[in-house]
């Protein structure tokens, strides 16, 4: 790679290039232009945050899990998600970030997690319905993530992903059982998926990015721009929309199964496109809504900076001991 | 043997083996509240790893427990159909978490303790208690050692690590003698290798855990007095919000599936 231009990336854009069209992987030492670097961070740090807040709203019903196989389960799940979150900052470290600066940038709001975790966990059937629906919705996200085109990203994904397939399960079979449980316990199981639909459906997938996503024209053009950059790229492999209609095909027939209604008469089976049809999503009126739920947002963002400020001084006495660990071997 | 003495030694594997299931049903317990709560990523896992760990021991003693007892419960109705006087566990294990270094202080005393008692359970008498000893002794050895790591780093990190750390050792340090207490349940199990009395292994306790303190530079602390009462169900006060919570939703949901 010699040839360079004027501002000395001309060789390295054609190199860049040419791994992306034969479909290979960017590495962290090969070049990369910086939109692309920004691109791929900020969505890698935003997976990275979004494991580790969505511990919180099932972490919380680790001390009420009511059996004990729930409770091994659930805890095996939280445990899974705080292994994805090391992955995905390991990954995110690969493009010249630290850890400790993306945990500032997740605490001091720069960088986003999914607003998803912004909703109440309200009872035993939210963590049902969280891993069913949220992480049905990654799950569907994350498959072609395996093949994205940024290397320590897609091995993460692959990883990541075994697991994510095992918890939508697991969420599965949560709600099973309340479905065949009480009449009060398949209230709860309903209420439930009511209330998690639409977060999964909305914002598990990011803002609309074709005119099908029921947004107005210029949403769309504005989400269209961005996803086209990322597909271009190869870090996305499918817009938005695509993939929102990808996960509501999966989950109906999965909620007949149960015997749960999804809050949507609009899901009708659509013969001539091949897929259900559903309700446009009244964008505006979800931000609104997001914005009236703000309270949990805070909560949720001062729960992990109260975690890590408390944690302060555990971490500065592991860099004392390492510190002087290494003095001893120094004098040794 | 005669029927009466097997059945009487079938009832005393029954109520070891409940104690030893409360002892790891309420840590894990405990150790749950810390997830999501941790100093690091990697300790919000490791600390969930080892509340996974407890509670697989308590389903196992526990279902035994019920299986021996003549009663037939399951290990969820020990765990979730008891009330505070019926939990058998030691004191030491329903302590509030208290800060990062009580939670290693707490660790580190139950997992010497469990790692002696399951490597001398490995050779009891009973099968069923020996193979639980064989397979959580391999847990227990991880469980020690983190936590022994944990006592070295925060004893010779930073002088307030030091303090919080012995602080930690401090407030756990008189609720430690219970977990070896002797009584006739435990002797007449142990004098026919049925089982092990934990009174035995205070001594290799005693070695190993000042062998641990000494690495770290800190005290062995001399309480001035020690806890005991939860063998038999008399417990501290924050033992009654914590089953609580524990229960809660199930008994929300009588007659519910899970």
């Amino acid at each position: 790679m010699t040839t360079t231009d004027a501002s000395g990336e001309e060789g390295f854009t054609e190199h860049f290039e040419a791994l992306l069209a034969a479909d290979e992987r960017i590495e962290p030492r090969d070049w990369m232009p910086d939109g692309y670097r920004r691109m791929v961070l900020r969505q890698v740090a935003q997976h990275a945050h979004s494991e580790i807040i969505g511990m919180q709203p099932e972490g919380a019903w680790l001390t009420r899990a009511p059996s004990l196989h729930r409770k091994a389960s659930l805890l095996a799940k939280v445990q899974d998600e705080a292994g994805h979150g090391l992955y995905l900052y390991s990954a995110a470290e690969t493009l010249g970030v630290s850890r400790a600066e993306l945990l500032d940038a997740l605490h001091g709001g720069t960088q986003r997690y999914a607003a998803t975790f912004n909703h109440p966990a309200l009872t035993w059937a939210d963590t049902g319905a969280i891993a069913w629906l949220t992480d049905g919705a990654a799950v569907v996200n994350q498959v072609p993530l395996c093949h994205t085109s940024y290397g320590p990203y897609a091995r993460a994904m692959r990883r990541v992903c075994q697991e994510e397939a095992f918890h939508v399960r697991q969420g599965y079979d949560v709600l099973w059982s309340l479905c065949r449980g009480t009449p009060e316990q398949q209230e709860m199981a309903q209420d439930a998926v009511n209330r998690w639909w639409l977060p999964a459906v909305a914002l598990m997938f990011g803002p609309p990015d074709t005119t099908a996503g029921g947004a107005d024209d210029r949403t769309a053009a504005m989400g269209a721009a961005v996803s086209r950059r990322s597909m271009a790229w190869g870090i996305k492999r499918h817009t938005n929309d695509e993939l929102r209609q990808r996960f509501v095909d999966n989950c109906v027939p999965q909620a007949e199964r149960l015997g749960v209604t999804l809050p949507d008469p609009a899901i009708r089976w659509n013969e001539e496109r091949g897929h259900y049809d559903f309700g446009p999503i009244d964008w505006r009126l979800f931000r609104e809504a997001l914005a009236d739920n703000s309270q949990c947002a805070r909560q949720r963002l001062a729960h992990r900076v109260a975690a890590h400020e408390d944690g302060a001084w555990v971490r500065e006495a592991v860099d004392a001991y390492a510190a002087g660990r290494y003095e001893e071997g120094q004098s040794a | 043997m005669t029927v009466s003495r097997t059945g009487e030694r079938t009832r005393d594997v029954a109520a070891y083996a409940l104690r030893l299931g409360d002892d790891a049903l309420v840590l894990s317990q405990r150790l749950c509240a810390w997830v999501t709560n941790a100093p690091t990523i990697e300790e919000d896992l490791a600390i969930s790893n080892i509340a996974l760990d407890l509670l697989g021991h308590a389903r196992t003693l526990l279902a035994y427990s019920g299986e021996l007892d003549g009663t037939g419960r399951s290990d969820d109705d020990l765990a979730y159909g008891r009330t505070e006087r019926q939990f058998r566990n030691a004191l030491l294990v329903e302590l509030d978490n208290g800060d990062f270094a009580v939670t290693i202080a707490r660790q580190l005393v139950y997992a010497q303790y469990g790692l002696l008692l399951c490597t001398a359970l490995a050779g009891a008498g009973d099968a069923g208690l020996a193979g639980f000893g064989a397979r959580a002794a391999k847990e227990l050895e991880y469980h020690r050692m983190h936590a022994a790591q944990w006592t070295v780093r925060l004893g010779r990190g930073t002088a307030e690590s030091h303090r919080r750390m012995q602080a930690g050792l401090d407030r756990v340090w008189p609720y430690a003698g219970e977990l070896f207490e002797a009584d006739e349940l435990v002797e007449r199990l142990d004098a026919d290798g049925t089982a092990v009395a934990p009174a035995r292994l205070r001594a290799d306790w005693e070695r190993e855990v000042a062998g641990v303190l000494a690495d770290a530079g800190l005290t062995v602390p001399a309480p001035s007095w020690h806890a005991t009462g939860g063998r038999s169900g008399l417990h501290t006060e924050a033992f009654g919000p914590l089953l609580a919570e524990f229960q809660s939703v199930r008994r929300q949901y009588p007659g519910g599936n899970w």
